[in-house]
């Protein structure tokens, strides 16, 4: 098929011309962008790795911040943020994810990283005030509106028919949360019967149809693409949803009984010692606690630690919940609950089987 | 189209029965089968396709255009046109070797070649990304002795680029492999023995040869290099304005309800590949005396 390459001489050269021009072209373009990628940097950079549903409050703290310390410092800094399940996330910090601070959906997730890496000291959540959760959040159901299926406690959630949609409890943290308040009502409802609350669980569990891997996805699975009758979500997370999606779609269910979930910040020393920014670090941790920092948690749905640093008119849309602490006996703190629910072979490996 | 000719009327030869088609279908069967593809097509591509666009200007271009605005977004057009910058040139090397070699030369362990090369399509590309977090995270083999050298591989620029080379590997061997083997060594032995040293035959015979399968192969080794989501999204770590490629910053509007900026940067991806379209269709205008010697695509 192919014979008459050899003979013509012109051609070729003339093509090969051609095309050495535009591989010059090419290269300058190639070059222009690397140029750019390399050169384009801030003074100093701050890598603030986060759970899923912190992007909009963050994202203002991160400017304020940023605003702050240039007028006091006059030092440029940039705040860079990423986000997903936290305990994805926690992984990634572990795999070498090189994260001044961390901002977690529960100390577990951080624990983790001071056990496996040297990079965050054991005692950690001493370091700074409330247990190191400069906001707490708690639980509570979105459903569709009008409650249709007559949603209000968590007993509810196991009538026949009902869909639920939560995360997975070993990815994400707030699925933790959820499933931990699940229990916590269990425990209470049914006087410490360890068999019924077990039995409960795993039946909320096969009302599950789908268990996404982060509080966002499963957000946009409840929201988005319509599936299930209730979405377990943090309080920020269902007021987002309520606000973005207008309130003609959604209505907010606020059960009589839920967790007091507290997702704490840690500096991780290991990185920031490496990269001579502890200074700005640090000062960016203690932001979040200052009347700017508490104001803007509670503009975006987080329960500020200092509501006395906190305008009255920001703290009175707080709806009124009777809430656990992860430090109660049932519990036992993070270690505990940790290993005894969410390990391998813990109970929700013992309970969760898939939706029917 | 030479068959669709010769059967319906064959007058020279006076028959009392019909003779029966060489291919069965009827004209009613065949309108109907090619009627079935074109449904297909515009349910499979085209309707998805139209839907990225309407999605992407529902607010009007003003709205399109503010998505570019964004400087994470920006970030995230530059790293992806940075990564398929050093991709796709070293899988284009790396392809025409491996072709050349497969092709050209028996050699043990030839085949395990061909099977390796292949190896990228068959591993899902959550595994492949996986994979270089065991190489070079903070606890993998390599990755404390180059963190100790103050390289930074995973959750970088390194990390990507690594990822994206390895999951577009395939793609321009896979296009040259047969070309090669269907065209055989003969045009090269005639160089060869008119003298033409090593370097000549290749660009004066195997090159010009191959060309127009080699530019498809770029063109697929690119399309993927920019669209690819999985191998990318396990070493990114999502920074962002830092490592979030063009799909990664699509997922993440998506999932910050923009949906309006989602698609009008997914649009823009969709808008590459048409380029690359047009791209190609234009060289084979501009080069056709070429295209017509090599006889090829």
């Amino acid at each position: 098929m192919t014979t008459a390459s050899i003979p013509s001489r012109t051609a070729p050269t003339g093509f090969a011309l051609r095309r050495l021009r535009d591989l010059a072209i090419v290269a300058t373009a190639f070059g222009v962008v690397l140029g750019t990628t390399i050169f384009a940097r801030a003074d100093t950079t701050l890598l603030n790795v986060s759970y899923d549903p912190t992007r909009e409050f963050y994202k203002e703290v991160n400017q304020a911040f940023a605003a702050e310390w240039k007028a006091k410092t006059g030092e440029t800094v940039t705040i860079r943020a990423s986000h997903g399940g936290s305990g994805k996330q926690a992984r990634s910090v572990i795999d070498g994810l090189d994260a001044d601070v961390v901002t977690l959906a529960l100390a577990a997730d951080i624990d983790a990283i001071a056990k496996t890496t040297s990079k965050i000291p054991a005692d950690w959540q001493k370091r700074l005030p409330h247990n190191s959760s400069p906001y707490t959040s708690t639980i509570l159901f979105l459903v569709k509106k009008g409650n249709p299926k007559g949603i209000t406690d968590w007993g509810d959630l196991v009538k026949p028919g009902v869909e639920v949609i939560t995360p997975n409890p070993k990815t994400s943290g707030g699925a933790r949360w959820n499933y931990l308040a699940a229990w916590a009502w269990a425990a209470k409802t049914y006087g410490g019967d360890d068999a019924k609350v077990r039995a409960y669980v795993t039946e909320l569990f096969r009302h599950v149809p789908v268990l996404d891997t982060g509080a966002r996805g499963s957000t946009t699975t409840f929201a988005q693409r319509g599936l299930g009758d209730v979405l377990l979500a943090w309080e920020n997370e269902a007021y987002l949803v309520f606000d973005e999606f207008g309130a003609g779609k959604f209505d907010i269910v606020v059960p009589p009984y839920s967790i007091l979930a507290e997702p704490p910040v840690a500096l991780v020393d290991g990185n920031v010692d490496a990269k001579g920014t502890r200074r700005q670090a640090e000062a960016f941790l203690a932001f979040l606690y200052s009347e700017t920092g508490q104001s803007l948690a509670a503009k975006h749905h987080y329960r500020p630690s200092r509501p006395e640093a906190v305008d009255k008119a920001l703290l009175d849309r707080f709806p009124k919940v009777e809430l656990i602490s992860i430090d109660d006996p049932l519990f036992g703190g993070w270690t505990k609950a940790q290993a005894f629910h969410f390990g391998d072979g813990g109970t929700f490996d013992q309970l969760y089987k898939p939706a029917r | 189209m030479a068959t669709g000719e010769t059967f319906p009327l064959d007058p020279p030869r006076p028959r009392a029965l019909p003779v029966p088609p060489p291919i069965g279908e009827t004209a009613m069967a065949r309108r109907l089968l090619v009627a079935a593809a074109v449904l297909f097509l515009a349910l499979i591509l085209a309707l998805p396709l139209a839907g990225v666009f309407t999605e992407g200007l529902r607010k009007g271009w003003g709205a399109w255009l503010a998505a570019f605005a964004d400087p994470d977004a920006r970030a995230a057009i530059r790293l992806t046109l940075l990564v398929a910058a050093i991709s796709v040139p070293a899988n284009l090397v790396f392809g025409v070797a491996a072709a050349w070699a497969i092709t050209r030369f028996s050699f043990p362990g030839r085949n395990l070649l061909v099977t390796l090369i292949d190896l990228p399509f068959s591993v899902s590309p959550v595994v492949s990304g996986l994979v270089f977090v065991l190489l070079f995270g903070a606890n993998g083999l390599v990755g404390p002795f180059l963190k100790a050298q103050g390289i930074q591989v995973i959750f970088a620029v390194p990390g990507l680029v690594l990822a994206t080379i390895f999951v577009t590997f395939p793609f321009v061997a896979r296009e040259l492999i047969p070309i090669m083997q269907a065209q055989g060594a003969a045009d090269e032995e005639a160089a060869l023995t008119l003298g033409a040293s090593g370097w000549t035959i290749f660009t004066r015979v195997t090159l010009p040869n191959i060309k127009w399968g080699l530019l498809y192969g770029v063109l697929l080794c690119n399309a993927r290099a920019m669209g690819e989501f999985g191998a990318v999204s396990v070493v990114s770590g999502h920074i962002r304005g830092l490592t979030n490629t063009v799909p990664l910053q699509v997922e993440i509007l998506y999932n910050e309800y923009d949906f309006v900026g989602a698609f009008a940067i997914a649009s823009a991806l969709a808008v590459l590949a048409l380029v690359t379209l047009v791209l190609k269709t234009f060289l084979e205008w501009r080069y056709g005396d070429e295209l017509a010697r090599s006889a090829r695509h």
